[in-house]
């Protein structure tokens, strides 16, 4: 999946850039950063990453320098800054789930899909990446896919989930 | 039947929206409180209730919103913590993404209090369809007419916000949270000057927990001193507390401040005991950074009395013998658990969730990773143990933020009362590395 980047010109669709308008009309008048992590998150649904294209068009959007867009994007860890496969797999890693056998879980994930923590199947379809606690303890092994909670894992339903993201 | 504040209609099927909600009582606290109270009776009432911050700090609510400025033509702010990321802590993704109009009520009779007609509601980022579930809910309380222009008729405005985070711990602190939704990067801010004063925008703001802000509504309809009357001395209410970890029943319990530790952990009401065929070893109670406790401690106070679920029986003896409710993070290890292995987890959390602003914090957290690493993985020195300590200690105390004590105390507790399971690691590290292996020397275990 580590293609060279094309120097690709990002725009919005037209309902994303409605949406981002009415993200940005949000806030009081001249505080129109705040839109910056709710429009990283928007572009990052659009794009599967967080380009640095789309970084310069966001920061175009809200008027602001680009390295104040960086600086952000580089500081959390849910923006892609690097391109990733069809479907990122954000495994929880913290204590309680590991309690729950995670770990084990973990492994067996990374058996089925052959590869690493931080790496993409050859194919393109998963990227495995390993997070910090996603407040879902009661209900550990946990994984997060896009918006979606995988929850109670063992590795059977792994390997389900991953038929299933497969077909 | 222990009273329910939050969750006695969690369950109800279409709780989530706006008719069943409104259909068993919902709402009634902003009628009330728009039509007959001022904001100074509501903010009284949150005092006499003496609820205390449920996000960790146990700060008493009433009295942060007392210290809110009010400069003539300033705006105001509120805004909802929820960025809910300590681990262990599951309470209020699950009162958001089960019941959102109890959070929306609360916003609104809150606001109204504090004087703001703008408020955030700050959500982690990873919960985008916990945030889809409040939009949806407040569109709804919109139609209906309990948020916009004149809700009521009462000539009180109010919008409200729901703000993505981006991935990161150190934004459940409030001054970081603050930087975040301004669209910067989550660096706690020095205080003085406190939001109260200068907060969002470098205007007056509160920020408060999901968990603390959706009591306001049972405290409007039914009165400050009724909340007292629950609970245990200055425990006053009830706390969500998110079980995790070797139980049986995992989840989210609402209970009355002062249930014994050992009744809310063996009780069939509550987590129902150990897993079959295991012992109670040990006990984090309220999210990753409080003091670790073992089992007995965790059960009973050194003067042999039971340990209580209340903010002053869980810190009874200090750290010594102590520990802190927290968020009601609440995690318990059988025997099977290596408690080394968990505190090197909890370590490397605290190093990868440092925001490195602060030296001690941002080299100490990663020091005390690479030593736990090595201890954990057979390749410890026999100084190690001590060195540990020493580094906790020159964290503790010497951060902006207080990220650098909640990585502190985790391995400072651990070592304090499981300092042979450290040194067994390193006395015989081909023993503890096998596969599965862990400490069974002498310990309590219940």
């Amino acid at each position: 999946m580590s293609k060279t980047l094309e120097n690709k010109a990002v725009v919005f669709t037209p309902e994303r850039l409605a949406k981002a308008e009415e993200i940005i009309a949000r806030y009081p008048e001249g505080r129109q950063k705040s839109a910056l992590l709710p429009l990283l998150h928007l572009l990052q649904e659009q794009e599967g990453w967080t380009s640095p294209e789309g970084m310069d068009y966001v920061a175009r959007l809200l008027d602001i320098q680009p390295i104040e867009v960086y600086e952000v994007a580089t500081f959390y860890t849910m923006y892609h800054i690097e391109p990733v496969g069809k479907h990122v797999i954000e495994y929880c890693r913290t204590g309680p789930c590991c309690l729950m056998g995670g770990e084990d879980v973990l492994a067996h994930l990374k058996q089925r899909l052959g590869i690493e923590t931080g790496q993409t199947t050859v194919d393109g379809q998963f990227t495995l990446k390993e997070v910090e606690c996603l407040a879902a303890c009661g209900m550990g092994p946990v994984f997060q896919i896009r918006e979606k909670y995988y929850m109670n894992l063992t590795n059977e339903r792994v390997d389900e989930i991953i038929d299933e993201l497969s077909k | 039947m222990a009273t329910k504040i939050l969750t006695e209609h969690i369950n109800v099927p279409g709780i989530e929206t706006f008719d069943v909600y409104r259909k068993h009582g919902g709402y009634t606290a902003v009628e009330k409180a728009l039509k007959t109270m001022t904001p100074d009776a509501i903010v009284e009432e949150v005092k006499k209730a003496g609820v205390r911050g449920r996000g960790g700090a146990g700060f008493p609510m009433g009295m942060k919103w007392s210290f809110l400025a009010k400069p003539e033509g300033v705006p105001r702010y509120l805004v909802c913590n929820a960025d809910e990321s300590e681990p262990g802590t599951f309470k209020d993704h699950y009162l958001m993404k089960m019941i959102p109009h109890l959070l929306i009520e609360g916003m609104i009779v809150s606001s109204y209090a504090l004087g703001a007609n703008k408020s955030f509601i700050y959500v982690r980022g990873e919960l985008m369809y916990v945030i889809h579930i409040l939009e949806k809910a407040i569109a709804e309380a919109k139609a209906k007419g309990f948020l916009g222009k004149n809700i009521l008729g009462s000539g009180y405005d109010l919008e409200l916000v729901v703000q993505p985070g981006g991935g990161a711990y150190i934004c459940g602190e409030e001054t970081a949270l603050l930087e975040s939704l301004e669209g910067k990067r989550g660096n706690p801010r020095n205080k003085p000057p406190f939001p109260a004063v200068k907060g969002l925008y470098q205007s007056p703001t509160v920020v408060n927990n999901v968990e603390s802000i959706a009591t306001t509504s049972w405290i409007v309809n039914n009165g400050g001193d009724a909340y007292a009357a629950i609970g245990i001395g200055r425990s006053t209410g009830t706390k969500l507390i998110s079980a995790s970890g070797h139980i049986r029943k995992p989840g989210v319990y609402e209970i009355e401040l002062g249930v014994p530790v050992e009744d809310f952990i063996f009780a069939d009401e509550w987590c129902g005991g150990i897993r079959p065929g295991h012992k109670f070893k040990a006990l984090v109670a309220g999210g990753s950074s409080v003091p670790i406790l073992p089992s007995n401690l965790a059960l009973t106070l050194a003067n042999g009395e039971k340990r209580l679920m209340s903010y002053e029986s869980l810190s009874d003896g200090g750290f010594a013998t102590g520990t802190m409710l927290g968020s009601g993070g609440f995690i318990v290890f059988d025997e099977t658990a290596c408690i080394v292995r968990n505190t090197w987890n909890f370590s490397r959390f605290y190093h990868h969730e440092s925001c490195g602003q602060c030296s001690p914090c941002r080299e100490g957290t990663g020091w005390m990773e690479k030593v736990l690493h090595r201890i954990e993985y057979g390749h410890g020195h026999q100084q190690d143990i001590d060195l540990l300590v020493d580094v906790a200690k020159k964290i503790e105390g010497n951060t902006i933020c207080p990220l650098g004590d909640a990585a502190a105390w985790p391995v400072a507790s651990a070592i304090r009362h499981f300092r042979d399971e450290f040194q067994w690691h390193i006395d015989h590290p081909a023993e503890a590395t096998q596969p599965g292996a862990v400490y069974r020397g002498e310990m309590a275990l219940v």
